[in-house]
């Protein structure tokens, strides 16, 4: 998600000079931006070997890590913001990374395609899945492995005992917070444990 | 270079009067800036890169990775590669004359640490002139000294660059360095260590300490890919097997004998023993209980740590031990896990990922230099 608008919109909800982990962090666009706009330092965890390069390019602290085996080699509360932007939805054990993210990070933010938007819920009405912007893959080869809705992912948070700060979706980099459910492309929670 | 002044060690001991050769590559920048210090591992030398005018196929031991236009470009910055001292390549070791004593040290060579090799290169440092390094990089053991020089002079260098390394070694791998010692030094050639005065060489111990040695640092996929069960073409094919417990038959045999051979012509037996040591002996974690993170709280410096997936020797979770410590202590550090194949020894190969990534990171440093070399 490299998106300037929905970069923008994220980093609105990242402090003055926190401490950020960026969890799947791609090419290090977001944390680039956070350092050169918001003072931030901290790393960004990304497994994919381009992206990696990319970040090193850039300059950030990269740390190839597979999430899949967790966040063990960081502390409880050891970050002012964890993010995941765009992660959630290839993540085998997303539900483990979201308690993760609420142990190592003060607060939480996850960003993720909202499959409850109006338009992939015509697609599916259809009777076929959404391939959209958004959503540019076709169901055989998504990436997206995890395919839930911004209503469904307030369920999530509610049973992993995550307070909920601010919710709200994204359509063409604006904030969406009228039925973001049916109106957003993307959904985005802000968190933190109980 | 020769050192007069006396060099206290770790264990004790001191040494005096000794040299340490070095090469250096490219050009140190006005304001002595751009200073990267490679360090060796147990079976290489000051000779990092590049060959010799009257040597044309010595080349360095690290010459893909430095030299014009490679990822450690000494277009842009100006590369020292030192001998340890111990070592069997010019340094002052245990086949060179004590001055206290006029003797050969042979055995008798202090035993030497990561921490006392530090502080002899500082001492180098010194001596040209360079109060702080753009980099220290090393690999393996290489990469315990890169280590311990952001522990030990924390405010000597930006980056630290610590390549398929570890914070100490495990049970294991000692278990190995103590079989390769055992090779040596119950070789009948190796005389207590003062073989030099008989005339011989403990080669049977040598050999086999590189052959098991060498075992170690390539993965098994590797060595099957390589050799598999492929016997030497002079087996005869129709008759399949010798039927002999003493030749070689397997191609796999054949070739740890040749490197076990090349390794005893020109590597000497104390030197072996001395450096095993030294990596046994390496743990900066012990002096706080075995706590890595507040042993690393000393290290300032930004990091660049590189693990290799097939190395067992010195796997990617003792890398990211080492991550970890850093992170505790909220430093600035980059971890890249190269999926090869190749073991240990990956770290002295050609990789486009592993290259191009520490292509990236000394690329980052070079423009942090504002551009003059």
């Amino acid at each position: 998600m490299s998106d300037p608008l929905i970069m923008q919109a994220i980093a609105r909800l990242v402090p003055q000079g926190a401490r950020v982990l960026d969890l799947g962090c791609g090419d290090g666009a977001l944390l680039a931006y956070l350092q050169e706009h918001k003072g931030c330092t901290g790393y960004g965890v990304e497994l994919d070997d381009a992206n990696v390069l990319a970040c090193a390019q850039r300059g950030v602290n990269v740390l190839q890590l597979n999430l899949d085996q967790g966040l063990k080699v960081f502390a409880d509360q050891s970050f002012d913001v964890v993010l995941q932007i765009d992660t959630l939805q290839h993540l085998r054990n997303a539900e483990v990374m979201l308690r993760e993210t609420a142990r190592v990070g003060k607060i939480g933010i996850v960003a993720f395609p909202n499959f409850a938007h109006w338009f992939n819920r015509l697609s599916v009405l259809r009777g076929r899945m959404p391939v959209t912007k958004r959503l540019p893959y076709q169901w055989y080869d998504t990436p997206n492995i995890r395919v839930g809705t911004f209503a469904d992912f307030a369920d999530l948070a509610r049973k992993n005992d995550l307070q909920v700060l601010d919710a709200f979706g994204l359509q063409h980099g604006q904030e969406v917070r009228l039925w973001p459910n049916l109106m957003a492309g993307t959904a985005v929670f802000k968190l933190q444990r109980a | 270079m020769t050192f007069e002044a006396t060099l206290p060690l770790q264990s004790g001991a001191s040494i005096r009067g000794y040299s340490l050769s070095y090469e250096t590559y490219g050009t140190l920048n006005a304001d002595k800036s751009n200073a990267v210090l490679i360090c060796h591992a147990l079976n290489a030398s000051h000779h990092v890169a590049g060959v010799y005018a009257d040597q044309p196929d010595n080349t360095g031991w690290w010459d893909n990775m430095i030299g014009p236009g490679k990822p450690l470009d000494t277009d842009r910055f100006f590369v020292i590669g030192v001998n340890n001292l111990g070592s069997c390549f010019g340094s002052t070791g245990p086949m060179h004359v004590n001055p206290d004593t006029g003797r050969v040290y042979g055995a008798d060579f202090p035993v030497v640490t990561v921490e006392d090799w530090v502080n002899a290169q500082a001492r180098l440092l010194d001596a040209l002139g360079i109060a702080q390094l753009a980099a220290v990089m090393g690999g393996s053991l290489g990469g315990m000294q890169a280590l311990s020089w952001t522990l030990q002079y924390p405010e000597r260098m930006k980056h630290a660059v610590v390549v398929a390394s570890a914070p100490n070694l495990n049970a294991e791998n000692i278990a190995f360095n103590e079989v390769a010692r055992r090779a040596i030094v119950t070789d009948p050639d190796f005389h207590d260590g003062h073989f030099y005065a008989h005339g011989v060489v403990p080669k049977r111990g040598l050999r086999i300490a590189r052959m098991i040695g060498h075992i170690t640092y390539l993965s098994d996929d590797v060595m099957n890919e390589k050799f598999g069960r492929e016997l030497r073409s002079a087996v005869n094919s129709a008759t399949g097997y010798k039927y002999s417990t003493q030749d070689v038959e397997f191609q796999i045999e054949s070739y740890l004998r040749y490197q076990g051979d090349k390794f005893s012509e020109y590597f000497d037996a104390n030197t072996y023993l001395l450096i095993t040591r030294a990596l046994d002996y390496f743990d900066p974690a012990r002096a706080f209980g075995g706590d890595l993170s507040q042993a690393l709280e000393r290290a300032i410096c930004k990091f660049l740590l590189i693990s290799f997936t097939t190395d067992w020797r010195f796997s990617p979770a003792r890398s990211r031990e080492i991550v970890k410590g850093l992170i505790d202590n909220q430093r600035d550090v980059s971890y890249a896990e190269i999926d090869a194949p190749h073991g240990h020894d990956a770290f002295l190969l050609d990789d486009e990922r592993y290259m191009n990534v520490v292509r990236a990171y000394f690329g980052q440093i070079a423009n942090s230099l504002g551009g003059a070399a």
